[in-house]
């Protein structure tokens, strides 16, 4: 499961503090179904109207969830990712940023034993309109988020929301975004969400939101020649220098890996409509949906 | 982060990997008195940078005053960006044959990868390209780590002159040595087998995880820091990212993707950035300072802002914004694109205090912003 349902059972790990608080209320408030939360020092108490326990096994053992969501810091993520996967969660949504990379290659190995599909890290979170979302997306917003026919992925998640507004002031609205997350090794890629999108149902289009470095956008694009639905896509970092990290550990060109050039080729030879700016998004949606 | 072969050795002899002797100097007369002492040696450019044979600046010496020669001549020499500042004076070892040997982070398998080839000492990414087949690679399961088992299984079939145990050995401590370090890449070309049979390390490339350093303190103090320009740093000290460009648009946006695009539609309308700003997720409430580094670049010309809310809220940012705006003045036109969580009261706040509107779109706010920054020259 890379996107989650109106009836998803949802785990908040970390709930309590500032941050899963506020984003917890207004996922509740846009009625994703929260059953509870994770604290070891405020086990037995209750938090935003739900029960909190001492860890994610006794969560499974008292409500039942089927994903969890993640407001850890960097060092705990490890931990609070395995206790997530041994209590037998479908999904993991790692929102954290400047996670050491051997604590994620371990958590992803045992997600991938264990059949948990990790989301993330590094990520604002996803968003299936009109249903349930999980993370830091203004889902709430509807000048944002609308529902409608389009699939929507993204690395990052301040341009993932951007297009999704040029798509909704345009018209058009969507039927989920998720949010990949921008570091160099994730637990759902640009053709794992791709093809997600591609399977949900409603979905008659979908807009790729890419960058520079790896070469996640080549591989999405081999999908995307297998897809019968139009695949539109906007990749930034066209004008960054190579050899800097843009701000995403996973936005760096070396060489002539990874370059927008390279990209760009890759996805317009599957037919892909490369967009030169965010706001084109609109006029290439009314090409292929009318 | 980079660290220079001086200091990526040491972390290969702690595991236990052969390196040859070796000494660090600043000056050409302590080279040649560190080459009395080991005798015939290698003269070697520390830059945190590849290719340092092909630019000169890895020079074989006889004699103290060859190794006196070569170091007057390596030291001050530019290789890359870099100004060479140190030398490594290392005896000379007895090659009889050159491997490679690398553990490193595969976004593709999501876990290490470790990768050996006989065609040692030779640009590897000219081996993966040319002769796939000689590049050996193991994808490890990091739970269960990297055994002598999986590193003859790695080396089965190859003919490495009788060094075939020494070769297997020295992969595990490699791979050990990439743990401990939290390696994103930990690289050994050449690893060479001597006349007598010694399997050593002649080089090596260490980067550490940059968001591993939290819990490498004090491994990260011997790593080189990138070569920050002073504003820059000051990003870096205030946990803002700050790129400096060459162009005259400033752009100051939240969250890497957005920041990143903004450059590219001023690119797209005509106009050069002329930095990398971005107050996105955890510094999204440091608008103040990010407002202040980005108008200190001289020679600026116009300033957008792009703000499209989602963690960071644009209400937070823009109250940012706004309380350095008495203290720096801008002088140069600014426009505003906003959009997202937060959006209404940042676009109300805009009004109040500056009596401005957003523009349309982001689109139109670089074309703004590219138009006064060429109408100014």
């Amino acid at each position: 499961m890379i996107i989650p349902r109106k009836e998803t059972r949802i785990l908040v790990q970390g709930i309590t503090g500032k941050q899963g608080t506020f984003w917890t209320e207004r996922m509740q408030e846009y009625g994703a179904n929260v059953v509870g939360g994770v604290n070891p020092k405020k086990a037995g108490t209750e938090h935003v109207g739900v029960p909190v326990y001492a860890s994610a096994a006794e969560a499974q053992e008292g409500v039942g969830f089927d994903a969890s969501l993640m407001f850890i810091p960097p060092l705990g993520l490890k931990a609070a990712a395995l206790d997530a996967i041994e209590a037998g969660a479908k999904m993991i949504l790692m929102l954290t940023e400047h996670v050491p990379v051997h604590d994620i290659m371990y958590i992803m190995a045992a997600a991938k034993e264990a059949g948990t599909q990790i989301v993330g890290p590094n990520t604002a979170g996803g968003v299936t309109v009109d249903e349930t979302f999980m993370g830091f997306m203004p889902a709430f917003n509807q000048r944002i988020f609308k529902k409608g026919s389009v699939g929507v992925l993204s690395r990052s998640g301040s341009l993932g929301t951007l297009l999704c507004q040029n798509i909704v002031s345009a018209g058009y609205g969507q039927t989920a975004f998720v949010g990949i997350g921008g570091d160099p090794v994730i637990g759902t890629t640009t053709r794992d969400a791709l093809e997600a999108l591609d399977a949900f149902p409603g979905t008659e289009a979908v807009v790729m939101v890419g960058e520079i470095g790896g070469a996640m956008e080549e591989d999405a694009a081999e999908y995307a020649k297998t897809m019968s639905k139009p695949v539109i896509s906007y990749i930034a970092g066209g004008a960054a220098p190579p050899g800097k990290k843009m701000g995403h550990a996973g936005a760096i060109v070396m060489g002539d890996k990874g370059t927008y050039a390279s990209k760009k080729k890759a996805l317009e030879a599957a037919g892909v409509n490369v967009l030169s700016t965010p706001v084109h998004v609109g006029d290439a949606l009314k090409e292929v949906l009318g | 982060m980079n660290f220079e072969e001086y200091a990526s050795k040491p972390l290969l002899a702690e595991s236990g990997i052969k390196v040859p002797k070796s000494i660090l100097v600043v000056d050409a007369d302590s080279a040649a008195t560190a080459a009395k002492e080991l005798g015939p040696c290698v003269v070697k450019a520390q830059v945190p940078t590849g290719k340092r044979g092909k630019a000169g600046g890895i020079k074989l010496a006889d004699t103290p005053d060859e190794a006196h020669q070569h170091a007057t001549a390596i030291l001050g020499m530019t290789i890359g960006e870099f100004i060479v500042e140190k030398v490594l004076i290392e005896e000379k070892s007895d090659i009889k044959r050159e491997f490679y040997a690398a553990v490193l982070n595969d976004p593709v398998s999501k876990g290490p990868v470790v990768m050996f080839s006989t065609e040692g000492g030779m640009d590897i990414e000219d081996v993966a390209a040319d002769t796939p087949e000689k590049l050996k690679k193991h994808a490890v399961d990091i739970r269960h780590g990297f055994s002598i088992g999986d590193a003859q299984a790695l080396i089965a079939g190859l003919d490495l002159s009788g060094a075939e145990a020494g070769v297997s050995e020295t992969l595990v401590k490699l791979y050990a040595a990439y743990i401990t370090n939290d390696a994103e890449l930990l690289e050994i070309n050449p690893l060479i087998i001597t006349g007598s049979g010694d399997v050593a390390a002649l080089d090596c490339k260490f980067t550490l995880d940059d968001s591993a350093i939290k819990r490498q303190q004090e491994l990260s103090t011997k790593g080189t820091p990138d070569k920050l320009t002073e504003l820059e740093q000051m990003g870096e000290d205030n946990g803002i990212k700050y790129i400096e460009l060459d162009g005259d648009v400033c752009v100051l946006a939240n969250g890497a993707g957005l920041t990143m695009t903004t450059m590219d539609v001023v690119g797209h309308h005509g106009g050069k950035p002329a930095n990398f700003c971005e107050i996105g997720g955890e510094a999204y409430t440091k608008g103040t300072v990010a407002l202040k580094m980005v108008l200190a670049k001289p020679g600026i010309k116009s300033l957008v802002v792009n703000f499209c809310g989602a963690f960071a809220r644009c209400d937070v940012m823009m109250e940012g914004l706004l309380n350095a705006w008495d203290e720096v003045k801008p002088d140069i036109p600014v426009f505003f694109s906003i959009a997202g969580t937060g959006d209404e009261e940042a676009i109300r706040m805009l009004k109040e205090k500056l009596d401005m509107d957003p523009l349309p779109d982001m689109s139109a706010a670089c074309k703004a912003a590219v138009d006064a920054a060429k109408g100014s020259n």
